[in-house]
């Protein structure tokens, strides 16, 4: 029997350990001169890269760490001395500085990259990898996953158009497999790889019923805060049996939470979708405007596609690892695609099930593949569905363009006006 | 007799109104705010007093609203100026279902049902395009006083086209048209009508549903008040209290919380 105090937290505590092991292998990494993969929370393809035994390294997530830990200023002014616009993307920005820099960076060293391996997922990912390979004169991957061509028209294995799909990925996934072995000297083995896909296959069997179990009143995580540091862990460990064990351990802390009624705060009033990407520059801060009010977040998109689409709970058929691989790169990074750009379908569908009070949507300014059609989307889904919602923006790095006052301003707005529907139903 | 306040400390200025029980004004103030916030919200509700001919005793509740909502130390409660101008603007028409609220750094574009209830907000985001600000640096530049730019506005004949949408770049494209020779009030439509666009933009975000009420400081200004009209092709709504119709909300609320406790208010 599971004791409270070991168990709630566990996940957020193992999480912190969990990263700091990540960041003190690449710091070794770097001071040995070992070489290491550039990869993208969209479409990593860990599971591929880890048979080979190359660090990963995530950019984005170095980026976001400067911002979580208030010097991400000190990193976009460097690339902003160096001559990148203020409006590209502050997690480009933040890399080329820890690139300058020989890569300091707040958890330690992070090496240089012998190789980038990207999808098409976010279109910055191609401009930036093309900055490395300017940079190292290294080689970088582009694997074109085809996305959906149409809302709701997504094909399934056994379709013609997915198994097309399908072999056109297997084919670039093959040619990845010799770039591999050209770079590392080491041979492919399938059977490695069908041990990283277990454990990836573990992992998401636990991503997909930890993000159910959040239906539970009280909520047992925070979507926005505890959510974040979940999906740091399914990006850094994807493939590996730390990762695996990780979520196995986390499914049992929600179910626990969820059985004994514990939640993740003590007054839990209003029930919110986060739409978007944190604004890290003040995390803390920002979720406190919405917990001041008694407002957690159930569920967010971020989760979905920050986690490269494995929210949908794809599992790889292990009889035919490589077949089966590229078929869940094509769902998963689909997925991670149709999160940002199709979403408000799977929105409307949360809203019953988690007794959503609300949808906050929270447009990026150095984001535009995540921003662009968050307007288009709010307004389909209030056509659609009496529901209250929130468009704020800000920025996940920047903290020039995040104004406190007014976020304040309008999230207090958005829960007067929630307190006035829960008034006007019970009149 | 029960008396409720509501004291709005704005960016610009901090207006504070005191309503009876049956919601008819009996004070008001206008002050401009400084750098002394809590002062500022002080002096506005011991001149409204005072305009009322009532002792501080005899007003039960105070709602403060306003970006120094916080600051309004001796308030009871505070509620956002978005839900104070909806809530004003529908009890001085209560046809409104849209309310265009321009102070002095931001402008608000508020859908509200009958009972002032709010259904969709739109702000000005982070700058202070399509505010009275811009109105501001266009007084500055043409050394004109703030309160006269609408009439001469509307003595022009041909609006001159405002490009920039930013408040900083305002003064110089004024300028920059002087030196072109066009006549000062040519300059002054177009400022106006580049605000109203920008406006008008903001409430088509949230659905223009009529009645449309113009609140806020600007409201003063015949001239933005034709440029909305024009550019959204009816008549919008003006109180002579417009530029206290977040006050009068937040006292509404007030008094809704001395009849009975139904005012959304943050419990932080």
């Amino acid at each position: 029997m599971a004791h409270t105090t070991d168990i709630v937290g566990r996940g957020n505590r193992d999480g912190a350990a969990l990263f700091q092991k990540w960041f003190a292998e690449l710091n070794q990494t770097a001071e040995t001169g070992g070489q290491a993969a550039y990869i993208f929370v969209m479409g990593s393809m860990a599971e591929l890269l880890r048979v080979f035994d190359l660090p990963i390294v995530m950019p984005e997530i170095n980026s976001l760490q400067t911002a979580v830990r208030r010097v991400a200023h000190e990193y976009l002014n460097q690339a902003e001395d160096y001559g990148y616009s203020p409006d590209i993307c502050g997690y480009v920005k933040a890399d080329v500085a820890v690139q300058l820099r020989h890569g300091e960076h707040p958890m330690g060293r992070i090496p240089p990259p012998s190789l980038a391996v990207l999808t098409n997922a976010c279109n910055t990912y191609i401009k930036w990898a093309e900055i490395w390979e300017r940079m190292y004169h290294i080689p970088i991957f582009t694997l074109d996953v085809p996305g959906t061509r149409a809302r709701g028209k997504q094909t399934w294995p056994g379709e013609p158009d997915f198994e097309n799909d399908r072999r056109y990925v297997l084919a670039q996934v093959k040619e990845l497999i010799t770039v591999c072995e050209r770079l590392t000297g080491k041979t492919f083995d399938i059977d490695r790889l069908r041990e990283n896909l277990d454990h990836a296959n573990v992992m998401s069997r636990g991503w997909r019923r930890v993000l159910e179990l959040n239906q539970s009143t009280p909520s047992v995580f925070n979507a926005l805060t505890d959510g974040t540091i979940y999906l740091g862990v399914s990006n850094g460990f994807r493939g590996t049996p730390e990762g695996a064990k990780y979520f196995e351990d986390l499914v049992e802390e929600m179910e626990f939470k969820a059985a004994q009624g514990i939640g993740t705060m003590t007054d839990e009033k209003y029930r919110l979708l986060f739409v978007g990407v944190p604004c890290y520059p003040i995390f803390r801060r920002f979720n406190e405007l919405f917990s001041e009010w008694g407002g957690t977040f159930v569920n967010s998109t971020y989760l979905w596609f920050a986690a490269g689409g494995v929210s949908q709970g794809y599992e790889y058929d292990l009889s035919r690892p490589l077949e089966s691989f590229a078929e869940g790169v094509l769902i998963y990074v689909r997925n991670a695609m149709d999160s940002m750009f199709y979403q408000e379908k799977a929105l409307a569908e949360l809203i019953e099930p988690f007794h959503v009070d609300g949808v906050v949507y929270h447009p990026i300014k150095s984001c535009r593949t995540v921003s662009t059609g968050l307007a288009d989307n709010r307004r389909a889904l209030m056509a659609s569905h009496d529901i209250a919602s929130l468009f704020i923006e800000s920025d996940m790095m920047d903290r020039r363009v995040v104004s406190e006052a007014q976020l304040k301003n309008r999230t207090d707005a958005f829960f007067e006006g929630l307190a006035s529907r829960r008034l006007a139903a019970a009149r | 007799m029960a008396y409720a306040a509501g004291v709005d400390v704005g960016s610009t200025q901090t207006k504070a109104v005191i309503i009876d029980e049956g919601g008819e004004i009996a004070g008001r103030a206008l002050i401009d705010t400084g750098a002394n916030v809590i002062a500022a919200a002080e002096h506005a509700f011991a001149q409204t007093l005072a305009s009322a001919g009532l002792d501080e005793r005899q007003v039960e509740y105070v709602i403060g609203t306003g970006y120094g909502r916080y600051r309004v130390t001796f308030g009871n409660a505070q509620v956002t100026e978005i839900s104070c101008h909806g809530r004003g603007a529908v009890h001085m028409f209560p046809q409104t279902r849209t309310v265009v609220d321009m102070g002095g750094q931001d402008t608000k574009a508020i859908r509200v049902n009958a009972a002032g209830e709010i259904v969709d907000f739109c702000m000005n985001d982070k700058c202070a395009a399509g505010t009275g600000r811009f109105l501001g640096a266009a007084s500055a530049a043409l050394d004109i006083p703030l309160d006269e730019l609408g009439e001469v506005a509307l003595r022009a004949e041909r609006a001159v086209k405002i490009s920039t949408t930013c408040t900083v770049f305002a003064e110089s494209e004024v300028l920059s048209w002087l030196g072109k020779g066009k006549k000062i009030e040519d300059i002054l439509l177009g400022v106006h009508q580049s605000i109203a666009a920008r406006s008008i933009g903001l409430l088509r975000r949230v659905g223009i549903e009529p009645e449309v009420t113009f609140t806020g400081g600007v409201a003063r200004n015949i001239g933005m008040i034709e440029a909305l009209n024009k550019g959204m092709n009816l008549k919008v709504n003006v109180s002579p209290d417009s530029h206290f119709m977040g006050a009068l909300g937040a006292a509404l609320f007030a008094l809704d919380h001395i009849r009975v406790s139904r005012v959304p208010v943050a419990t932080q």
